[in-house]
């Protein structure tokens, strides 16, 4: 089965290259915005299949809940009334990892293997590695990413890489009533969405386009957009997302540095024990500052 | 978090040796990607159904272990069934947390006792639960059984306890259900349909000859038009609503949306148009209008297929808002119907004219009728803007032509109203026009509410019913005679087939499967142990009986009556008076607290509330084999995959326990009217637990005796005790005993037929016929012979259903007609009507009218009506005194209020499952923009909700969906109020939208007015002053975040992301 392989392609902070020799078809998931009632089927199936739950938030005026993403909501519907357009729309869009090409999240990451990205697209977080530095969410374009007060770990979506390790699509993608979420090789994907982008020309949306970020590399989770000019206007989805100036700056001429200066202080520190001995400070000093 | 300096420097050390040290390459050696282990690679599977809605969806149970003995099957995960013709793995929020329901902390594990004037459950023992309850209920029926009324005839009723049926009960429940309670003579039985879709049941048996959804869900596909009008569906159905989505993306089908609010239906909808809550009988006679005036409507068709051509009697009037017969004085029959009827020939046949010209032709007459709805009075009444009404009409009459369907979804928005019926009626007189009835991709499609609502229905779980839509017998109908006579409709066009002529087969059979050997022919098949009503004893009738001291016990099985009925303080107040009540349910429910003080959302005294409450655990339909009924007539059997928690036990078994100990204490003490007790036909093999299995066979019927083959003399049909392959072989003679005649063919000698799995769909016309069964007779399209022309030939060969092949009607749905009768002939396709034709005018049917009419709903905010200032609302409903006296008027409760559903919660079920809780965790109401501004209330805010009868509190939602309406000379706000929060389970608790409504309904059917109320809103200022709240009330301290509009979330900066520490609240 084609989608079944998860042959790593890049791993977080590794310097040793994974295997190259098989490529697998790459996948997407595909959101058509224009078929999404914002049922929350996907919050709902998201939660159960990966056994997390949203604690019993409150309602903020607003038909999404929870809020935002956490980190036991790994999508969440975002819903926007817009008469920008002409008549009023109630934009809903399924908000979630969008499992980059080039992600950003990997990038920044200094854990090794807390970060993976798999040859068929999926970019998965492995939350045993994770040190809680919390920089792939500043490495994230999308601002997915969402730090755990319990355990101090960063979760995200999977696009259920256990289910798709074995040849079945993820949990959203089955619940979806209306078949706004599909899955597919993104070969396949693109096509369908190239069908649906006529029928909604047809319906008088002149602007309907796919949604698939260039600025970062493209995407495995692809939306149909009425007004794919206007991403924006779908609760702020960036027009030309691109990994952050700082995660370059970070990878490419800080990290050889910080790295040799981690070292030498490493070395200092070293010295200074073995000559001075180990820094003492007073405990009760430090109740009274608390 | 909070961290001193200390812990500060630990953790940034460890924090950075730990990405120092794995910089320097020291990574720990398993740092290797793995994904997570599949979680299901050797659990056991299990075919079910959701029990949430009516579009029944198929899941799939997967169990923990193989089903070895040593195991507790454990259910682990819930998803959908990828064969499920409907959903096709879908579901929507609710069935993806169906896991929740099934292991919610409220489910019931022990039975539980709660004594008069208690604080507090005790736990108690099976034994000794029902023990208790038989004594208590035949100690009541004992002394308040009435065998004879004042007039001596002989009735046979026990009206002094209640019972309410359960809405998602599988039919086996339901069947043994309704087979013990007759048998107890007990009247006062309904269930969830009359608060739900009751008034579809009348106006669609009415206009069409059968009260149910006309297509199936996936034939909506087949659609040019859809209008979901009076329905929400991508709210309620989400999963049903892949079908109008499929119909626009691969039939270019366009969706209109006529709403009150802008729903999410709308959010995918080619046209949105506001309408004015309670006034959609007006848009819909003003779409008459536009077709008569533009001639769009299928003449053929009309001519043919309804009953344009026929003659009204002389003397039926419309007069100032009322039809003739009229009869204020009489508070339970207005209307004397006698002129509502056809002018009759010498033979008994309606007089006809084939031209339409007569002028008391129903052609001629609703033209008439119809004529003052132009697009000015439809935008003067229901405030949709004129050019928008006349874009709709536009789009409807697109579809009179034979290539194109416009297919109706509605739902309760169309029940809930005093006017729920004539709702219905407008939209199947459309169709009927139109040409769209029969027709693949059309019909008038009921999306029924709850899983097997349709099914308790079908099986005559309702006051006035027994299974099957057979009426109960009235005081005076004395002789069995009389009664099969009136009900057994003769043809009234020569050549119709008219099947209710077979009503005595299927009561006689009825009889035999209730009474077994004790009915004969000659005791009449124990006619007189069906109790007799004197009047409807229906549910809301129930609670204000209740409410007067006149009830005693009340029954409670699957149903949370306290959140569900209207005017929450009546029905609370009511419950208080009983003397006893059971309660049977999977969950916590608040009616089984309706005696515990819950603060302000319950606000009541267990020391003064004298009722003993029962408290009974069942199990969930994952722990249970059995079939339910979904909107498109299917019957679908489900499987058990778990064993229930705790104490928890079957329906079944908990109805079965009671009756026999009932029918051992009558044999033992004697007592009122024992015969159909001691009588009542028990062969199950275990008679304390009757198999889903042995029910499903004794409703769907077996032969008593050889029956002998009416074509071919001298062969036998069917052995004795063979199963019946279906009505037809239904007999009057006591030789067949069959439980509900329309599920005949349910269970066949073949084996289970409502377990079927065959999912193919020969011609992807999204007809599966080898998938579960549906009845009658397992046609999926109603009335299909009528989507051919009177000659026999498809109106559209593409949407080719049945056809005649020369010598019998055949295709790939079965034929709803007698397959052998040539096209071309007498007999129409309406078979169940005596006229043969669909009914454009109801004759004698209905309480309120032949056609629909405008009225009002009972609160008002134009405190009249345009059309007949003196008649304003139903003239029809039966508005109880008390409660005429709570109703509000537009000077005090100047605002519309609607209730409705959300896609993320079932009623209040779901308020127990975790999952959905936290999807809508609490109560909130919406609040259109302009009326917003106007009270200075913000999105976020807290408010006040009050009508005449109680008040609600609620977060503000501020909204452009719903707009202002100009209705006439004056602005008319409404504001939106979902349904689901109440003062149990997970959700933040909330006040039951019950409060506000009025305690009224719809004139045939007494289903709730909860769609169209004056209501008043204010800011609630009482979380600024917390000291107002009552002593002992838990006030929970919550933090309320900056109000900010929905779309307008400002992105922060990375930097600021982290520093502010980006985690979950």
């Amino acid at each position: 089965m084609a989608l079944q392989s998860l042959d790593i392609l890049r791993r977080s902070a590794t310097t040793t290259p994974s295997p190259q020799q098989r490529q697998m078809t790459e996948v997407a998931k595909l959101i058509d915005v224009t078929k999404c009632i914002g049922c929350k089927a996907c919050q709902s199936a998201c939660q159960e299949w990966n056994d997390v739950r949203e604690e019993v938030g409150i309602n903020e005026g607003s038909y999404q809940n929870p809020h935002d993403l956490t980190a036991n909501s790994w999508t969440v519907m975002r819903f926007a009334e817009t008469e920008e357009n002409g008549p009023l729309e109630w934009l809903i869009r399924k908000d979630g990892c969008m499992h980059c090409a080039d992600p950003g999240c990997l990038k920044a990451c200094p854990s090794p293997g807390a970060i993976v990205q798999y040859s068929n697209g999926i970019v998965d977080f492995h939350e045993e590695h994770c040190i809680g530095c919390g920089y792939c969410i500043a490495g994230c374009p999308f601002d997915i990413p969402r730090l755990s007060k319990k355990d101090g770990k960063v979760y995200k979506c999977t696009l259920c890489s256990d289910r798709v390790a074995v040849g079945l699509e993820p949990a959203c993608i089955k619940a979806c009533p209306t078949q706004a979420l599909v899955f597919g090789s993104k070969e396949d994907m693109i096509q369908h969405a190239n069908e649906r982008i006529v029928d909604l020309k047809e319906r008088g949306f002149e602007d309907a386009g796919l949604y698939d970020p260039p600025g970062v590399g493209g995407t495995h989770v692809m939306y149909v957009l009425h007004h794919a000019d206007k991403p924006q206007i779908y609760n702020d989805l960036p027009k030309d997302p691109a990994i952050s100036a700082m995660v370059s700056v970070w990878k490419g001429v800080m990290k050889p540095l910080a790295t040799a200066a981690m070292f030498f202080t490493a070395l200092a520190g070293f010295f200074h024990y073995v000559t001075v001995g180990p820094n003492e400070t007073d405990d009760d000093e430090e109740e009274h500052h608390a | 978090m909070q961290v001193n300096r200390r812990q500060f420097f630990k953790l940034s050390a460890a924090s950075l040796s730990g990405s120092t040290l794995a910089v320097l390459g020291f990574s720990p050696s398993e740092a290797l990607a793995e994904v997570r282990t599949f979680k299901l690679a050797r659990t056991t599977e299990t075919r079910n159904t959701c029990p949430y809605c009516s579009v029944a969806c198929g899941l799939i149970m997967y169990g923990m272990g193989d089903g070895a003995k040593n195991v507790k099957a454990e259910i682990i995960h819930i998803e959908g069934d990828p064969d499920h013709p409907v959903s096709r793995g879908s579901l929507c929020p609710k069935g993806s947390g169906l896991l929740d329901f099934v292991h919610s902390p409220s489910r019931l594990k022990y039975p539980e006792y709660r004594a008069p004037g208690s604080g507090e459950w005790k736990r108690v023992s099976w034994d000794w639960a029902m023990e208790r309850i038989a004594k208590r209920l035949k100690e009541d029926r004992d002394h308040n059984f009435i065998a004879k009324n004042e007039q001596g005839q002989t009735v046979n009723r026990w009206t002094s306890v209640g019972f309410l049926a359960a809405s998602a009960a599988s039919n086996e429940t339901g069947y043994i259900t309704n087979k013990i309670c007759r048998a107890l003579g007990i009247v006062m039985l309904d269930s969830q349909a009359r608060i739900c879709h009751a008034p579809s049941v009348s106006a669609l048996a009415a206009s069409f000859g059968r009260g149910a959804m006309t297509n199936t869900w996936m034939d909506i596909k087949n659609a040019d038009v859809i209008i979901a009008m009076g329905g929400n569906p991508a709210e309620a159905h989400p999963v049903g609503f892949k079908w109008p989505v499929e119909a626009k993306a691969r039939n270019k089908a366009k969706l209109i949306v006529v709403d009150p609010r802008f729903n999410r239906t709308a959010a995918v909808a080619d046209l949105y148009v506001p309408i004015r809550a309670g006034t959609d009988i007006a848009f819909l006679n003003g779409v008459i209008r536009y077709l008569l005036d533009k001639d769009a409507i299928n003449h053929e068709y009309v001519e043919a297929y309804t009953n344009a051509p026929f003659i009204v009697r002389g003397d039926f009037r419309f007069e100032g808002g009322l039809y003739s017969g009229y009869d204020a004085s009489n508070p339970e029959v207005r209307y004397d119907r006698r002129t509502w009827t056809y002018e009759l020939d010498e033979q008994g046949y309606a007089k006809v004219d084939q031209s339409l010209q007569h002028p008391r032709c129903v052609f001629q007459l609703l033209k008439t009728h119809v004529d003052r709805y132009t697009p000015e009075l439809v935008t003067e009444i229901t405030g949709t803007p004129t050019d928008a009404f006349l874009e709709v009409c536009a789009l409807i009459a697109s579809t009179a032509v034979p290539d194109r369907t416009l297919t109706s979804l509605y739902a309760l928005g169309w029940t809930h109203h005093s006017v729920g019926v004539q709702n219905i009626r407008a939209m199947a007189m459309i169709q009927l026009l139109l040409g769209n009835i029969g027709m693949s991709g059309g019909g008038v499609n009921a999306l029924r509410g709850h899983s097997n609502i349709q099914g308790l229905s079908d099986l005559g779980l309702l006051t006035e019913m027994l299974p099957g839509y057979i009426t109960l017998p009235r005081d005076h109908e004395t002789d069995r005679a009389g009664y099969l006579e009136k009900r057994t409709l003769k043809p009234l066009r020569p050549g119709q087939w008219s099947y209710w002529s077979n009503l005595p087969k299927f009561h006689t059979s009825l009889m035999k499967a209730w009474y077994g050997g004790a009915a004969t022919r000659g005791n009449d098949y124990c006619y007189d142990w069906l109790p007799k009503l004197d009047k409807p004893y229906d549910s809301m009738r129930m609670f204000d009986l209740m409410a007067q001291g006149k009830v005693n016990g009340f029954v409670c099985q699957g149903f949370n009556p306290l959140a569900s009925y209207p005017d929450k303080g009546k029905v609370s107040a009511a419950l208080s008076k009983l003397k006893f009540m059971v309660v049977m349910d999977p969950l916590a429910t608040d009616t089984s607290e309706f005696w515990q003080n819950y603060g302000e959302h319950n606000d009541v005294n267990p020391a003064t509330i004298e009722t003993e409450v029962f408290r009974l655990p069942t199990t969930c339909f994952a722990e249970e084999d059995g079939s339910l009924v979904n909107s498109s007539r299917w019957l679908q059997w489900h499987w058990k995959g778990a064993e229930p928690p705790g104490e928890a036990r079957n329906d079944i078994e908990i109805m079965s326990d009671l009756y026999l100990r009932l029918k051992e204490l009558y044999r033992n003490e004697g007592g009122a009217f024992p015969e159909p007790i001691l009588n009542l036909h028990w062969p199950y093999r275990t008679p304390e637990e009757p198999t889903p299995g042995e029910l499903a066979r004794e409703y769907s019927g077996y032969a008593l005796a050889d029956l002998a083959d009416p074509e071919t003399p001298g062969q036998v049909q069917v052995r004795s005790g063979q199963q019946l392959s279906g009505f037809a072989q239904l007999r009057d003679d006591g030789t067949t005993a069959c439980g509900n005649w329309i599920f005949s063919g349910a269970w066949t000698e073949a084996g289970n037929q409502m377990a079927r799995r065959d999912t193919a769909d020969p011609t992807g016309m999204g007809i599966a016929p080898g998938w579960a069964w549906a009845w009658p007779a397992n046609r999926r399209i109603l009335y299909n012979r009528a989507s051919c022309d009177p000659a026999g030939k498809p109106w559209n060969e593409k949407r080719k259903i049945i056809a005649w092949d020369g010598r019998r009607w055949s295709g790939l749905d079965v034929p709803d007609y007698k397959t052998d009768v040539p096209p071309g002939g007498e007999m129409s396709p309406f078979i169940m009507n005596p006229e043969g034709v669909g009914r454009l005018f109801c004759a004698d049917r209905l309480a309120d009218g032949p056609f629909p009419e405008h009225y009002e709903p009972f609160e008002t905010p134009l405190g009249t009506n345009p059309l007949h200032p003196n008649v304003i609302s139903n003239p029809a409903a039966r508005v109880f005194p008390n409660d005429r006296a709570m109703l509000g008027d537009r000077e005090e409760f100047p605002y519309v209020a609607t209730t409705y559903r959300l896609t993320e919660l079932f009623n209040t079920w779901t308020d127990h499952v975790r999952i959905n809780a936290s999807l809508q965790p609490e109560q909130f109401v919406e609040i259109g923009v302009e009326l917003a501004a106007e009270l200075g209330i913000r999105n976020g805010e807290r408010v006040t909700v009050r009508s005449k009868r109680g008040h609600i509190k609620a977060v503000a939602m501020v909204t452009k969906r719903i707009r202002a309406l100009k209705v006439g000379s004056q602005t008319v706000h409404q504001i939106g109020i979902p349904v689901h929060w109440g003062f149990m389970g997970l959700t933040r608790k909330g006040f039951f939208c019950n409060n506000l409504t009025p305690y009224l309904g719809d004139a045939n059917t007494q289903t709730p007015e909860f769609k169209a109320f004056l209501v008043n809103v204010e800011k609630d200022l009482s979380e600024l002053m917390p000291h107002t709240h009552k002593p002992g009330e838990g006030h929970e301290e919550r933090a309320r975040p900056e109000v900010k509009l929905e779309a307008g979330v400002e992105r922060v900066s990375w930097l600021r992301r982290i520093l502010k520490g980006r985690t979950e609240a």
